[in-house]
């Protein structure tokens, strides 16, 4: 493969050092540079901490939070964590799953939005709560409520 | 240091933050220039105050009155009746069946909690050390290092009796002892902050709230067990936790209490964090010590013990955020202090997270030993009107539920796993008749099944073999020969797995079966859902059972 250079890789790779136990901490910081691990990138940081495709492809896929294609504009968790569950939040995930068309853990035909489920967002005296895109926490969630800020972001 | 007529203290935990916290304190502020009120009221933003259900909050000292749910509107009310004319805004304060608590020393909800590990969340800034040592924090480290040999160290916390608060309830000074006497110039401390259990968020609010206590429980194991450095090991979800670490590191290097020759001694110790990527088994010691390693997070056969062989092979502790937590207080007041609270075999207070169906859900820290009725009415005020207290569950995905017959049981380590739960890292969830137990137990298999690693056999199929009878029962698809199945898949698993999550998951199905067996049977005899929550599809359902039987 034709040697490419990923100035954010080596970046990450500075910081935490060519070794390879930094593999974890350098995936982190590419995926949020680049908001996906492209296939390169991945044969790239292979050749840089020394670690075999096949063992860095392992660890990717080990791992819910890595990512081997692009995200949707707006990820949408929606907390299935046992207190949000008990409070209702099935019903929060149905009800934004069937407006966008899609299933829990998809993306819409137009890239936009995805709506995946996590475990607890540490949020629980807010339950049903959601999490759109890592930050913004939204909380006592009802099915319409979620509906509401969902067409904030469309 | 500068003196204020008074201090306003609004909780920039994640809750409250979320609920509108931010809004409001930008609106108070501006209500103070408004009034020219900047020199005499100062605002800190504190970590979590544990009621997050009713946040954002804020306490206004010196009185000590309790606002809840303040919204941007109400800063223009607040300033002018109670900052300018001393007349607290009564419809914003904490209200109860009714009756309005002034302060926070009257509400029942923080009044009958005893805060060790929750010391400082709430009531100081986490974002600047100097709050933390006004409150006399790094005083214990600098007395372990400076008057205290290692032995004494470990001498004192094997006193206190303190036992591990990730979920095992392993006694500290042991596992520190352990690590001690292994000879080797490299040690490791680690302080697990994965918080896996989905239901719970003690350590991130710890973390968020007085990220400090851990660093300085942090050093002096490191002191106690002859470590150069430390690892904290957190989930990547909680970005503000890690934002507030960042912070108490780099503060605390700059003042000479992390890093090379801590106080002027020969001491040195450091920490660095490093994130985990969503992965529930990276909470079990060997797992994290492959994912610190950079590897696959799975657990590795025991013995050798992370004590003997750790992380890079070297001797590692592992330790629970809330568990460090206490190690400050533990070496300031010593072992006596910290046995006042508790019971003899489980000295000291647990933080619960508090959630589910009961009135007031948050955090709340009480002596080990207290009963479960005390945290779920007196201290939870009770059940929603109209509902009743089915069970509650505790230990998450590897532990059980506790019918209302066991309401009286005092939560300790000793008595909760003779009822078949465990304490674990102190989820609490409520259930009221709402919620079926048989789906409950489903919810759970279904994470574990989710996060299984798939090293080992019994976990990854034995666990999908239950998972797959129990949908079978809330479909109305079960038999009664499945009940005994599921009991005897459910203890091979727990003998054969590799690792805790194996060892543990099938609690929750063995649980609700033993308290809760008539809902299992209602499903399958009766074909109905008592709580009406799993959808037996009906007449269809039959019809499915029939086709079954006649072929
Ligand atoms: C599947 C599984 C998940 C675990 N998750 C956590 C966790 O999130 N946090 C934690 O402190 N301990 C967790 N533990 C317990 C750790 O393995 C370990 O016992 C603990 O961190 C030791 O610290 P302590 O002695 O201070 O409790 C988990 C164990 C298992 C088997
Ligand atoms: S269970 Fe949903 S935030 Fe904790």
């Amino acid at each position: 493969m034709e040697a490419k250079n990923f100035p954010a890789v080596d970046m990450e790779i500075r910081k935490w050092g060519a070794k390879p136990e930094s593999l974890i901490q350098v995936l982190h910081g590419t995926q949020e540079a680049l908001g996906y691990l492209p296939k390169e990138v991945l044969v790239y940081i292979s050749e840089k901490l020394n670690i075999p495709l096949s063992k860095v492809y392992g660890v990717v896929t080990f791992y819910n939070f890595f990512k081997l294609t692009k995200d949707a504009d707006h990820v949408i968790m929606t907390c299935m964590g046992t207190a949000c569950y008990v409070k209702g939040g099935e019903a929060v995930l149905n009800a934004l799953c069937e407006k966008l068309g899609i299933k829990p853990n998809e993306i819409t035909k137009d890239g936009k939005f995805a709506v995946r489920i996590v475990r607890c967002l540490g949020c629980c005296g807010l339950a049903p709560a959601i999490a759109v895109d890592g930050k913004d926490i939204y909380g006592k969630l009802t099915p319409e409520k979620a509906i509401e800020i969902l067409e904030r972001y469309m | 240091m500068k003196i204020y007529r008074i201090h306003a203290l609004i909780c920039a935990g994640a809750q409250c933050l979320a609920a509108g916290g931010n809004g409001f304190e930008d609106a108070l502020k501006e209500e103070l220039k408004k009034h020219d009120l900047t020199e005499e009221v100062n605002i800190v933003e504190t970590g979590c105050m544990g009621s997050c259900q009713l946040g954002p909050l804020m306490v206004v000292y010196p009185e000590g009155v309790i606002y809840t749910k303040v919204k941007p509107d109400d800063a223009k009310e607040i300033v002018e009746e109670h900052f300018l004319k001393g007349r607290p805004v009564k419809r914003l304060l904490w209200k109860q069946e009714e009756k309005q608590f002034p302060t926070l020393n009257d509400v029942p909800f923080f009044a009958k909690q005893t805060k060790i590990v929750l010391r400082n969340c709430g009531i100081i800034n986490p974002e600047d050390i100097t709050e933390y040592i006004a409150q006399g924090g790094y005083e214990a480290l600098a007395k372990a290092i400076t008057e205290m040999t290692r032995e004494d160290v470990i001498k004192v916390v094997k006193d206190s009796g303190l036992r591990g608060r990730g979920g095992a309830g392993f006694p500290t000074g042991l596992k520190w002892e352990l690590a001690y006497k292994q000879n080797s110039d490299t040690k490791y401390i680690i302080c697990n902050a994965d918080e896996g259990d989905p239901g719970a968020y003690m350590d991130r609010s710890v973390l968020e709230g007085d990220p400090h206590s851990v660093l300085e429980g942090m050093a002096i194991a490191g002191y106690a067990v002859g470590a150069q450095k430390g690892y904290i090991y957190i989930r990547a979800e909680y970005p503000l936790a890690i934002k507030r670490l960042e912070i108490a590191i780099k503060q605390a290097r700059a003042s000479g209490l992390l890093g090379k020759n801590i106080l002027g001694t020969n001491f040195s110790f450091d920490i660095e964090l490093r994130m985990g990527a969503g992965a529930f088994v990276c909470g079990e010691e060997t797992a994290l010590i492959n994912s610190i390693e950079g590897k696959r997070g799975e657990p590795r056969k025991k013995p050798p013990f992370p004590v003997e062989k750790g992380v890079f092979g070297k001797p590692t502790v592992i330790n629970n955020v809330e568990t460090l937590a206490n190690i400050p207080v533990i070496i300031e007041k010593g072992a006596s202090f910290f046995r006042k609270f508790g019971t003899e075999k489980s000295p000291g207070t647990k933080v619960f997270a508090l959630a589910g169906k009961v009135n007031i859900t948050g955090l709340v820290e009480v002596p080990l030993g207290t009963s479960l009725r005390t945290i779920v009415f007196d201290i939870g005020g009770g059940i929603p009107e109209g509902h009743t207290f089915k069970a509650a569950q505790t230990g998450g995905p590897s532990g059980g539920v506790i019918p209302a017959e066991h309401l009286d049981v005092p939560m300790d380590y000793e008595n909760l796993p003779q009822l078949g739960t465990i304490m674990g890292s102190g989820g609490l969830i409520i259930m009221d008749e709402t919620s079926c137990m048989v789906d409950v137990a489903k919810f759970f298999l279904k994470f574990t099944v989710d996060e299984s690693c798939g090293k080992c056999t019994p976990c990854r199929e034995g666990t999908r073999q239950m998972l797959n009878i129990l949908e079978k029962i809330t479909t109305g698809n079960g038999t009664m020969e499945d009940l005994d199945r599921l009991e005897r898949l459910g203890n091979i698993i727990k003998l054969t797995s590799l690792c805790g999550l194996g060892q543990t998951a099938p609690n929750p199905v063995l649980s609700t079966l033993r308290y809760f067996r008539d809902e299992y049977i209602a499903h399958i005899k009766d074909k109905r859902c008592p709580s009406n929550v799993c959808s037996m599809k009906g007449e269809k359902n039959e019809r499915k059972v029939l086709n079954r039987r006649l072929a």
